[in-house]
């Protein structure tokens, strides 16, 4: 098995993996504020960053990846603070793939949780207080359990996503072979040379599987987190 | 006394405005839906801000809006059983009684077993919330509200979404919660019957305005009150002590002004309870009626008379230490010449003090 992909094959993968596991980690906490916002809480403002997270699914991806180039390349205003301060820097990088899928997946991830949120009787929320509960731990106590099978489908959908993202991440941090190039970008690279079909072939195999794998796992913990929850 | 409320607040078009106390037993909120009620309960949990109010509990002035004094809701240690239970679906019943006692701050009055003793949920603590009946989501609920260990149960209509067998299996632990432990409740409701059994205090609301308050005994037997109870509803509640159990299957009860007797009751004799005796159950005689079938026979003084919309009379009478009240029609009256201040014998149908309507206490 291991020798059926070759080791340019095997890097796109697990680079690929890793970008999307951080994506998703890293995104999560940022997801459950703005969708519980989105959800329970009325402010001034409140469109106007309802359309800036949805903004990525609309916007073409190469504008997304270009505007992150503006802002956190070397010389853009928050990559440049970055770099001066504490020497990271994002851009061409494997860490910028990261933040190019967490942002390209974010409006799946905050709309599987906003909706979950919103299932959430916030009549059980008031009788928590009732009992003596703080709001983090009416939360942690009760919102975040029974939203816990929308969350694992957010998660996952949004690491679905980041598997995939292609057009902002290749604009953002290019294509460079162990560094930045993921699945979706060393398919695009196995295309442009002759011969390239084969491996770009068995890529291709490796995407539809691990996509599937990731929905499967997903349906199946979702429905034992929903068991859990549905009190039966 | 224990809950003091002083408060103004516009619900839509109703402009509410209500003051009243408290002190301990059970004090019944009583009135139509719409009246305000639940936005009081709100209020004393801290669920709802009213426009203006001064709430105190247990001498803690938990909210006063000039000053902009307020103690939010989960410091103000309430016991809220809401209508619809809201259980935590995620956890089980062991988990959602002992949920509020990881944030109280008091040493614990009451134990799990105690309380799961006292609701007969001992045998549901491993199940979950979906697994349960109304009656028993309802029952659980209380002792989740007791586990808290609050300073006062307030009880928005409890029993509202059940039906009457699982009423009748809820109340006698309502009347358990009020006579062995010494937690103030504050009780939401539109229904007589459970009033009549639970309430030791009555605040009658009406339009947002509080019109009666005081003693269960006395604000039910008030014959102003009969056009708020409805005439079928309209009665006096009793207080009584159980004298003895006969062999023919009666038992004899002990009121101020007599002896009433009805059929067997399980409870042993010198137990204090309370009979409710609805007004169109009593037959109003001069004399001392002879060779009637019916048992129980109060002789009472006539207090006063009041005449309704339709052809009956509401007559309230003195009888013993209690008050008893009797409809009959206005023609009987008239035709009786009936007086404040005249001696009268007061005919109690034996069936219409119903089993159902004797409460512990």
């Amino acid at each position: 098995m291991s020798d059926w992909l070759g080791p340019e094959e095997w890097q796109a993968l697990l680079l690929s993996l890793r970008v999307s596991f951080f994506a998703t980690l890293l995104s999560l906490p940022l997801g459950i504020l703005v969708a519980y916002a989105l959800a329970r809480w009325q402010f001034r403002g409140k469109q106007l960053l309802n359309v800036l997270v949805h903004l990525p699914l609309i916007l073409p991806p190469v504008v997304t990846g270009y505007l992150l180039l503006l802002g956190f390349g070397r010389q853009g205003a928050i990559g440049g603070w970055l770099y001066d301060s504490f020497g990271i820097m994002l851009a061409f990088r494997w860490t910028g793939a990261v933040l190019a899928a967490a942002i390209m997946a974010f409006p799946l991830m905050v709309r599987a949780l906003r909706l979950a949120i919103e299932a959430v009787d916030p009549k059980l929320e008031q009788a928590a207080a009732t009992l003596g509960a703080s709001r983090i731990r009416v939360f942690s106590s009760v919102t975040l359990p029974l939203i816990l099978p929308g969350l694992i489908a957010g998660a996952v959908l949004a690491f679905a996503k980041a598997m995939g993202e292609f057009g902002a991440t290749i604009t953002f941090v290019s294509n460079i072979p162990g560094q930045t190039q993921t699945l979706p970008s060393a398919i695009y690279a196995f295309l442009q040379v002759p011969g390239g079909e084969a491996p770009a072939l068995r890529l291709v195999v490796v995407s539809i599987a691990v996509a599937m794998g990731a929905l499967l796992a997903s349906e199946w913990l979702a429905r034992r987190a929903a068991q859990r929850v549905s009190g039966a | 006394m224990s809950l003091s409320v002083d408060m103004r607040h516009r619900l839509g078009a109703l402009n509410l405005e209500i003051a009243f106390q408290a002190p301990g037993g059970v004090t019944a909120l009583f009135g139509r839906s719409g009246a305000g009620k639940t936005t009081v309960i709100n209020a004393v949990a801290g669920l709802l801000t009213p426009d203006s109010a001064r709430i105190s509990l247990d001498g803690q002035l938990v909210l006063d809006t000039r000053s902009g004094h307020a103690v939010p809701t989960r410091k103000r240690r309430v016991g809220y059983v809401f209508q619809d239970g809201r259980l935590f679906p995620h956890l089980s019943v062991r988990q959602n009684l002992t949920y509020g006692a990881r944030f109280a701050s008091a040493a614990p009055r009451t134990t799990l077993a105690e309380v799961s003793e006292l609701l007969g949920i001992s045998d549901l603590l491993d199940r979950r919330p979906g697994a349960l009946s109304g009656g028993e989501k309802q029952r659980v609920a209380i002792g989740r509200a007791l586990l808290s260990q609050p300073r006062i149960l307030l009880m928005d209509e409890p029993l509202a979404a059940l039906d009457s067998a699982r009423k009748a299996e809820i109340l006698p632990f309502l009347e358990r919660l009020r006579d062995h432990t010494d937690i103030p409740i504050l009780y939401v409701s539109h229904s007589v019957a459970e009033v009549a059994r639970l309430a030791t205090t009555v605040v009658v609301l009406e339009n947002g305005r509080v019109t009666r308050s005081g003693p269960a005994e006395q604000v039910l037997s008030d014959p102003d009150m009969v056009r708020q109870l409805g005439v079928r509803e309209a009665g006096a509640v009793l207080p009584a002590t159980v004298a003895r159990h006969h062999h023919d299957g009666l038992t004899e009860l002990a009121v101020s002004g007599g002896r009433l007797f009805l059929p067997e009751m399980e409870t042993p004799p010198g137990t204090a309870t309370r009979v409710r005796i609805l007004a169109h159950d009593v037959i109003l005689s001069r004399e001392l009626p002879r060779g009637l079938s019916a048992l129980n026979i109060l002789s009472a003084t006539i207090l006063a008379l009041r005449e309704g919309d339709g052809p009956g009379v509401i007559v309230q009478m003195q009888c013993g230490e209690d008050r008893l009240l009797a409809r009959i029609t206005r023609r009987s009256a008239d035709a009786m010449a009936l007086q404040p201040g005249d001696p009268i014998h007061a005919v109690i149908k034996s069936v219409s003090i119903a089993r159902t309507d004797v409460g512990a206490g």
